[in-house]
């Protein structure tokens, strides 16, 4: 058994016997649990059915690495399946690339590759490859993961950040903002009444709900690092319309609202890790809000905007009191490194 | 959020954007309004309060931002302190992405230097305390809102016997600028007085300018429900020809203000002349602190004295301070002056009148 004053050394990082030591017996027991891991080869081989093969990449280095809700294991794996997830795809299996500091505590590491697997087990999809590198002392901060996802979309199915059509109805699954106020309330040391816990969560079983449901969804997009914000601004953009937004049918937490009163933030800039934007044509609305809100993950689903004829990347809302403002994404440092 | 979302009320929103048409169709022009708090030019932006009014009402945002009036030659000299070893420089956030006439703290911390954000200065007290070896500096911006708690630092240090902390103060006062404003080139047909400081100079403090120049002046709350119903007093009165102080935000602001916390503020700083980025030099329109508290001031300490540089000729920050120009009509407003490089004033803090143009008056694209 290790004790707490364990720590990462930059021999963990040798390629030896303690880099062999480190990944079969900190890091692949915390990860696999009682599953066992897959034999390890020099790489895995996938067998992926249907035409379109879906691949991504995303690191995370969001500091501190724990938070209430969840820490930056179930992050990396979450945000990987999510961006598979919002494009259609069916998560096939993760990469985990690990970079450790220096006198990172082994406990620690155990809790982040055990929630990782957790959250790997829960979401059906294996981590079947991976990576460990240790850097000296001040290099890094604590630990920072890359994972990379592959997954196939099956034949058919059409969604792109370009898909959003002037008539087009805009859904979120749920409250915006608990993310990044989770990870800032830790960071800065705010103690709230009620504890604003981080979304964190696996897309893909949603998103699919959606695809076979047959909602003909134009976009999907989570709207995480910049908020709900950048996301809607990104696909208007990207799809050459306007979109307008009503302020009053957004979903928040009441706790979410106050802490970003409390702290001057707008909470459409503030980061996501567990929601979605799902652009739909008007006759879908119903049936898309029907299969979101009886999903675990999307009980608190609502209609939020429109998209309309307009500029391109134009973004307005109704403010709270009815008033038109323009919505635009944010700039520099508002909540840095919160995913 | 109980006492937010009674103050975002849509149908109350409704009724008092009524009041505001109706006062509006007694005027028989247009009328200019001045807010000159950061956080109204915030709030207006935010929740669309513009396009809620009529057309004969027309708001200016003047100098309200702590952060963009704050000389740019503060902000060498805070960089030039925070070079020197064993400083760490603690400040509220905004402060540190603006831009001095070489650096920026936000840069200066890229490259190693120690500059910590803090939520309260007491914070700073307290990191001082932990470490006796290393001075502490704390950045004194902002007006009597924030001046306050400045002051309790520095009393709490003296108390503690903790010498190695100290203020940067570059404190600013109100109402003195409203005067100065209000005798300048722009016409004015009232104030939107700040919220937070009337707290603590009270609604009296706005007296002197509504007599004087017959000016119309509102003590008006940061909640748009707060901002409607002031607008609303506001054009009443110049509908008919009244230049009264009123209070909307009677709910926090007393008559006389906070007494306490003026009484805080006089025992540890004295008037002065303040320089304010864009408008210049006004007369006791800021804080300095007091000789009886000499060892807790940074620029007596540490003996950095830096003349002010040059502004960007081009930038008319001065302009749109004294709401003579909306950021719109600045060539660099939006192409080479943004949120992300700010070239002048207006556009370094989320409150700044520029800023906020930006981020909700669809200019980001």
């Amino acid at each position: 058994m290790s004790s707490r004053a364990d720590l990462v050394s930059l021999g963990h990082g040798s390629g030896g016997k303690l880099t062999h030591d480190l990944i079969s017996k900190t890091i692949v027991p915390a990860l696999y649990g009682a599953d066992g891991a897959p034999p390890m080869e020099d790489s895995a081989l996938l067998t992926i059915p249907g035409a379109w093969l879906s691949f991504t990449t995303d690191s995370y280095v969001v500091s501190p690495w724990a938070f209430p809700g969840g820490n930056i294991g179930d992050l990396a794996f979450n945000g990987t399946i999510n961006d598979l997830a919002m494009s259609g795809a069916i998560p096939v299996a993760l990469s985990v690339g690990l970079i450790l500091e220096e006198g990172f505590p082994l406990a620690d590491l155990r809790t982040v590759m055990r929630s990782m697997g957790q959250a790997a087990r829960a979401s059906g999809v294996p981590i079947v490859c991976g990576d460990t590198k240790v850097v000296p002392h001040g290099k890094a901060d604590g630990i920072f993961i890359n994972t990379s996802g592959v997954g196939y979309r099956p034949d058919g199915v059409q969604i792109h950040a370009s898909g959003a059509r002037p008539g087009d109805v805009v859904i979120i699954n749920g409250t915006i903002g608990d993310h990044g106020i989770a990870v800032m309330s830790e960071r800065e040391g705010l103690r709230f009444q009620s504890p604003i816990q981080s979304d964190t969560a696996a897309l893909h079983t949603l998103a699919r709900a959606l695809l076979d449901g047959g909602v003909d969804a134009h976009v999907m997009r989570d709207p995480t690092r910049g908020g709900l914000a950048t996301t809607i601004c990104e696909i208007a953009a990207d799809s050459g319309v306007a979109i307008r937004l009503d302020e009053r049918a957004i979903p928040m937490a009441t706790a979410v609202a106050g802490a970003c009163e409390l702290l001057g933030l707008d909470p459409m800039v503030v980061a996501n890790e567990g929601k979605m934007v799902v652009v739909t044509p008007e006759k879908d609305v119903e049936k898309a809000l029907a299969i979101m809100r009886a999903h675990p993950l999307g009980k608190l689903s609502a209609v939020i905007g429109r998209v309309e004829e307009g500029r391109a990347g134009r973004v307005s809302s109704a403010s709270v009191v009815g008033g038109e403002r323009m919505i635009n994404m944010p700039h520099g440092e508002i909540l840095p490194r919160i995913c | 959020m109980k006492y937010i979302n009674e103050f975002r009320d849509k149908e109350t929103a409704d009724k008092l954007a009524d009041d505001i048409r109706k006062a509006a169709s007694g005027l028989d022009r247009q009328i200019t309004l001045m807010e000159v708090c950061g956080t109204h030019t915030m709030a207006i932006y935010r929740y669309g309060i513009r396009s809620m009014i009529p057309k004969s009402i027309k708001l200016v945002s003047g100098p309200g931002c702590p952060v963009c009036v704050t000389p740019i030659n503060y902000v060498d000299t805070a960089v030039e302190i925070a070079a020197q070893p064993n400083v760490a420089i603690t400040t509220f956030g905004d402060m540190v992405r603006v831009p001095g006439s070489r650096s920026t703290l936000q840069k200066e911390r890229s490259s190693g230097k120690e500059i910590r954000v803090v939520y309260s200065p007491l914070d700073a007290v307290a990191l001082a305390k932990e470490n006796p070896a290393k001075e502490v500096v704390f950045l004194g911006v902002g007006f009597e809102t924030t001046a306050p708690l400045i002051a309790c630092s520095i009393l709490e240090a003296r108390r503690e016997g903790i010498a190695n902390y100290s203020v940067l103060c570059a404190h600013k006062t109100m109402p003195e600028p409203m005067e100065v404003l209000t005798s300048g080139e722009i016409k004015l047909d009232g104030y939107i007085c700040p919220a937070h400081v009337s707290a603590i100079i009270g609604a009296d403090a706005y007296i002197p300018v509504a007599k004087k120049f017959s000016m119309p002046c509102v003590v008006t709350g940061f909640e748009p429900l707060d901002i409607l119903k002031g607008l609303a007093m506001l054009a009443r009165q110049a509908a008919e020809g009244r230049a009264e102080v009123e209070n909307e935000y009677y709910r926090v602001v007393k008559p006389e203000g906070n007494k306490k916390a003026q009484q805080i503020l006089r025992q540890v700083f004295v008037k002065s002349d303040a320089v304010w980025r864009g408008l210049g030099t006004i007369p006791d329109s800021g804080l300095a602190i007091s000789e009886e508290f000499d060892k807790f001031d940074a620029s007596k300490k540490f003996g950095v004295t830096l003349p002010e540089p040059k502004e960007n000729p081009a930038c008319i920050c001065g302009r749109i301070l004294k709401g003579l120009n909306d950021p719109p009509e600045c060539r660099l407003f939006g192409s080479a002056c943004t949120p992300d490089n700010p070239i002048g004033a207006c556009m370094v803090s989320s409150e700044g009148t520029c800023a906020a143009a930006y981020r909700y008056g669809g200019y980001g694209e």
